[in-house]
């Protein structure tokens, strides 16, 4: 139920609603709970709502972690 | 390399105005990555841990993965509370029923909640019966019901954790910004660290370590389960949902587990960010304060659930229909309470896949498709 899917921002219309792309399908979220976000922007939707703002750069950072792990477990087995 | 080439895609749409989402999320399905994180579970684990996952959704993502039957020996995957519908006592659900006989109310609800049975009815049958229940995707759609049905008193049914609660909260501000006489909520909504604490201090269960939720803590931010880690020691990882999320919060788990810490760690940073989203908890707060929520499975637990607020009153459908509610009976033989808590596993109920089945559910975590019994059921049969 606390599914929240990726979708960029295409419009932001009046009373805090905003157009959104969510993988090819267009719809109308309230972003009353996300009130910084602009066109072009990446948002979570969940149940209609925007409910943060998603930075792409975090998802590069956290692919570059997981990069990181196999060294990392390999170097603590040689311990 | 794939995950390279993806890796590539994903920078080069950072700088784009309009870069495409299902590209950047190909990396977190590459199976190199999955690969080398199960690695790291192999060479990290201990002899023996239990970890929870306390969240619907990542109770189908690891049953759809099979990730489960990728765990080294020792490492067990348990299903907690994490399902809003199955957590949902049943006196609750007999509520939502009384509600939807009121003749001037339609209910506006999720859809999972139609099929979930009460004490001797279900939604699903009562629309059978003709009354006016509506399924919808967003507490805005109720809103809609509202402004376009003036003769007919929209109930919207408030179920699910904290990435839902803001959601009904701001439906209310907007109903009330709007004028609307006839919109109005049950709130059955739950917040989720309270509840961990009851299942990591009973002392007959085992949980060494929480795979924590990924779209609640979008709301919550990682603060609120500090405690779980500094007064029980149990280390959790906030997660995402794709295979490699999941994976990679298990291996810091083991991390944590094999350099003997107990933190609070996010592996899920472009959905999570440390003090959660501040403008959705003033909301929550704003319109609705904390009680001692019934938790099928837990029992009460203080301070885990919401009710609204005396100014919001107005919108409180048990106070507006003061609704006749029958004595609650729970279904004889089903142990989704057992279940919820991590207590046993779907398949060693005796109801499992005989009696009960997605198709004639017994108890709330067939009904789900997020339930442990409609995953176990689906997945591992």
């Amino acid at each position: 139920m606390c599914l929240a899917i990726p979708a960029q921002i295409t419009e932001i219309k009046e009373d805090n609603m905003a157009q959104v792309d969510i993988l090819g399908v267009t719809r109308d979220v309230s972003i009353d709970l996300t009130p910084a976000a602009k066109e072009g922007d990446y948002v979570l939707v969940h149940a209609g709502f925007a409910i943060e703002v998603v930075d792409p750069e975090f998802a590069q950072e956290t692919i570059d972690l997981v990069r990181q792990f196999p060294e990392l477990a390999d170097m603590e087995q040689a311990v | 390399m794939a995950g390279k080439d993806a890796g590539e895609a994903m920078r080069n749409s950072t700088s784009l105005p309009h870069g495409d989402v299902p590209m950047n999320l190909a990396e977190f399905k590459d199976p190199e990555l999955a690969k080398g994180l199960i690695a790291s579970i192999n060479a990290l684990a201990p002899a023996h841990a239990n970890l929870m996952e306390v969240c619907g959704t990542h109770t189908v993502a690891i049953a759809r993965n099979g990730i489960r039957a990728l765990m080294p020996e020792g490492v067990h995957l348990l299903s907690g509370p994490g399902c809003p519908v199955c957590v949902t006592a049943n006196s609750d659900i007999d509520t939502v029923i009384a509600l939807s006989q009121v003749p001037e109310v339609t209910m506006a609800t999720f859809g999972d909640m139609t099929r979930v049975p009460g004490s001797t009815s279900s939604l699903l049958k009562e629309k059978a019966a003709g009354r006016s229940i509506e399924i919808v995707y967003s507490p805005l759609d109720a809103l809609k019901l509202a402004k376009d049905h003036p003769d007919r008193q929209i109930v919207f049914v408030g179920v699910g954790f904290e990435t839902t609660t803001p959601l009904v909260a701001i439906a209310i501000k907007r109903a009330q910004a709007l004028g609307l006489k006839n919109f109005s909520v049950f709130v059955a909504h739950k917040n989720m660290p309270n509840a961990l604490e009851a299942i990591v201090s009973d002392s007959s269960l085992e949980v060494n370590a929480l795979i924590l939720p990924g779209h609640v803590s979008t709301i919550i931010g990682a603060a609120p389960y500090r405690f779980l880690a500094q007064k029980y020691g149990i280390p959790g990882v906030i997660t995402g949902f794709e295979p490699v999320d999941v994976l990679q919060g298990i291996a810091m788990l083991m991390r944590q587990l094999h350099e003997g810490r107990a933190d609070i760690e996010i592996a899920y940073a472009r959905g999570v960010m440390e003090e959660g989203n501040p403008v959705a908890l003033a909301a929550i707060d704003e319109v609705f304060e904390t009680c001692t929520a019934t938790w099928r499975g837990l029992g009460d637990i203080p301070d885990s659930g919401y009710h609204i607020r005396d100014e919001y009153r107005l919108y409180d459908a048990v106070e507006r229909f003061r609704p006749l509610i029958e004595p609650t009976q729970n279904p004889k033989g089903c142990r989704c309470g057992d279940v919820l808590r991590g207590a046993m596993t779907p398949d060693a109920c005796p109801l499992f896949g005989r009696v009960c089945t997605p198709e004639n559910p017994v108890g709330p975590c067939m009904v789900s498709s997020e339930g442990s019994c409609a995953a176990y059921y689906r997945y591992y049969r």
